[in-house]
């Protein structure tokens, strides 16, 4: 057993025992689902299949129903798209770089953080699908013979290894995601009552059985897996900022975009994870696990990206003026001063100046505020992304082309939809899914947990 | 072949490990450990070793590359230059900067997969596979050490009176078909 110093907080409060984490993770799955559930479940798939519906009628009517023009060819799709991936950071950092760190707070976050991830990389993946227009021709971004002569796709182009660096994340994060789902699986299979419950689980959990051996192998996997995913995660969002900045249009054509990208990522993506634990905690009753002290950890990394992406802004902002190219120092100046100014300063204002407030302890400890600037973080970099793209492309060297975005009601409801499905398959998860890794959580119950912690025994070395 | 198996059952972590030391050092070989969560250091005390899924990984890995460095020579130098700016790729070695980012996200493809597959495969987990856990007990909170007779070199009534005082909460004989 591994002990840790006494001043760190206990990661788990309470006095529990090995029965009380699988009781409390596993008892809301087994009772029967509370009425919220219901209702939110209502809302989102009533959002949801608003956002299907859309999407079938942009693919039978084509991409002009969206507000594109012929100066502004990628607006909310690939800004939408954007979003998403960089939410989609959050889980496989935690779970990956916070493993290979050793950082135990990981375990109470890592598996809905996870399948946080999961979903919304597959909401992201929806977006340049359906901008393709004819989906059903999706499958030639593979390296096949072009129909079918001699040419195949493009492996100079970035566009391209996004879709070998998106798909390879989705699968890679869903097979580290499920392998360790395998034995929390297994758990609710031997205490599974109800006949169809039981089959269900036990084909879920592939006959897990917690041999000695397997978890060896499991621990190994693990490892390999997080030593896999981490410069996979920081090479997921590098290549998406590539599709910009590997092209001439001044405000995409800069070097600073990789590193940009990944930390405005994982910022995104921890506040999405801070917007869905702090209800979930509550709503699941999981306050023993995942409190103040888990808030806070995720809070300071909130700050320290926010950080990162604050200094980008402004070193962008610098370096358009120091070129001495006119081209990238207007793109900046009609950034923040042309017609899409308030999409400039809402961008400035939630991405810069609020994640400054967590460096106040009492600020980062509360959870009402940090649920407050968890939102504002979610939307501050949405329109980060809105601001690259279109305020880049909306004015570029030939001032005849120049144009406006206006998005049209498809471009809002394919976005609204797409986050009613994310929403529809997060309450579907934390319904039937263990949303703590409980036999993680076991293996730290003695170093952190705060029985152990205060009992007389703890200093002692046996 | 009928068999005897003897199954400890134990409520701690830590009272397993010393238990098995004990037992172990007693000549008993203990066939299995079945526990809810990874318990450190009871690989070594009966004799489980590591795992060579790391290298593994690392061969897969080094496919996934490989395949990945051929394919991406046929498509784009050997049977279609294709002309970007009046630039067609003639050598792959010369343009191999564009060539990076798909040949690392395709070696951890095949890695990971490759290695995820070997695991569950070696497990014998799939779905579908029947748990094989003695007790449902083992995957909440209780720990269960297995000892086959037909394994061991000592007398039975030896090791139940090495069991005794191992502090077990449960103690089960069973005999298998």
């Amino acid at each position: 057993m591994q002990r840790e110093a006494v001043i760190r907080e206990p990661l788990i409060l309470g006095h529990k025992t090995y029965h009380d984490v699988t009781e409390d993770v596993c008892k809301p799955i087994e009772d029967k689902a509370p009425r919220m559930w219901y209702v939110l479940f209502t809302i989102a798939l009533v959002i949801g299949l608003y956002g299907v519906g859309s999407i079938c009628y942009l693919l039978g009517t084509g991409i002009g129903v969206w507000g594109l023009n012929k100066t502004i060819g990628w607006a909310w799709d690939i800004t939408n798209f954007v979003w998403w991936v960089g939410i989609g950071h959050a889980g496989t950092l935690i779970s990956a770089v916070l493993l290979l760190f050793r950082q135990k707070w990981r375990m109470a976050i890592n598996r809905s953080a996870e399948a946080m991830t999961i979903f919304a990389v597959f909401m992201a993946g929806t977006f340049p699908l359906i901008h393709m227009g004819r989906l059903w021709v999706g499958y030639w971004v593979l390296p096949l013979p072009n129909h079918f002569g001699s040419l195949w796709v493009n492996f100079n182009s970035p566009l391209l290894w996004d879709v070998f660096a998106i798909s390879t994340y989705l699968s890679v994060s869903l097979v580290f995601w499920y392998i360790g789902l395998i034995p929390d699986f297994a758990t609710i299979r031997d205490r599974a009552k109800k006949p169809v419950a039981k089959r269900m689980y036990s084909i879920l959990s592939f006959g897990w059985s917690g041999k000695a051996k397997h978890w060896n192998r499991f621990e190994l996997v693990s490892l390999v897996l997080a030593g896999l995913a981490t410069p996979l995660v920081f090479s997921v969002h590098s290549i998406v900022s590539f599709d910009f900045a590997t092209s001439i249009v001044p405000g995409w054509h800069t070097t600073i975009f990789p590193p940009y990208f990944v930390a405005g990522a994982v910022f995104s993506g921890f506040a999405m994870v801070q917007t869905l634990l702090l209800v979930m905690r509550k709503a699941m009753k999981l306050e023993a696990y995942i409190h103040t002290k888990h808030v806070e950890y995720m809070n300071i990394v909130i700050m320290v990206t926010g950080s990162i992406v604050g200094t980008a802004y402004i070193t962008e902002l610098f370096i358009s003026w120091y070129s001495g190219v006119e081209y990238e120092a207007y793109a900046f100046l009609n950034r923040a001063t042309g017609p899409y100014w308030w999409a400039y300063w809402s961008m400035m204002t939630c991405n810069v100046i609020s994640p400054q407030l967590m460096w106040i302890r009492k600020l980062r400890r509360s959870l009402l505020f940090t649920f407050f600037i968890s939102i504002i973080v979610n939307i501050g970099m949405w329109f980060e992304r809105y601001v690259i793209i279109v305020t880049s492309i909306h004015r570029d060297y030939i001032p005849a082309a120049w144009s406006m975005h206006y998005p049209s009601h498809i471009d809002i409801a394919v976005y609204i939809g797409t986050i009613g499905i994310f929403f529809t398959f997060f309450l579907l998860f934390a319904r039937y899914f263990p949303v703590l890794a409980l036999n993680e959580v076991k293996t730290i119950l003695k170093g952190s947990g705060q029985s152990y912690k205060e009992s007389p025994d703890y200093h002692k070395n046996h | 072949m009928a068999e005897k198996i003897i199954y400890a059952m134990y409520g701690d972590d830590e009272v397993l490990k010393s238990s098995a030391k004990k037992l172990v050092s007693g000549g008993i070989k203990i066939a299995e450990v079945y526990s809810p969560f990874p318990v450190h250091g009871i690989d070594s005390i009966i004799g489980v070793k590591g795992t060579r899924l790391g290298i593994m990984a690392f061969l897969y890995g080094l496919t996934g590359l490989t395949l990945a460095t051929i394919g991406m020579r046929y498509f784009m130098v050997v049977e279609w230059k294709m002309n970007i700016g009046g630039k067609p790729n003639f050598s792959y070695v010369e343009n191999i900067l564009a060539f990076i980012p798909v040949s690392f996200e395709f070696t951890v493809l095949c890695a990971a997969h490759g290695m995820a597959i070997t695991y569950l495969l070696l497990n014998r987990t799939l779905p579908g596979m029947p748990a094989q856990n003695p007790d449902p007990r083992t995957t909440d909170n209780k720990f269960v050490l297995e000892i086959r007779l037909s394994e061991q070199t000592i007398a039975e009534a030896k090791i139940d009176e090495l069991l005794k005082d191992t502090g077990f909460e449960e103690l089960e004989k069973k005999i298998t078909e």
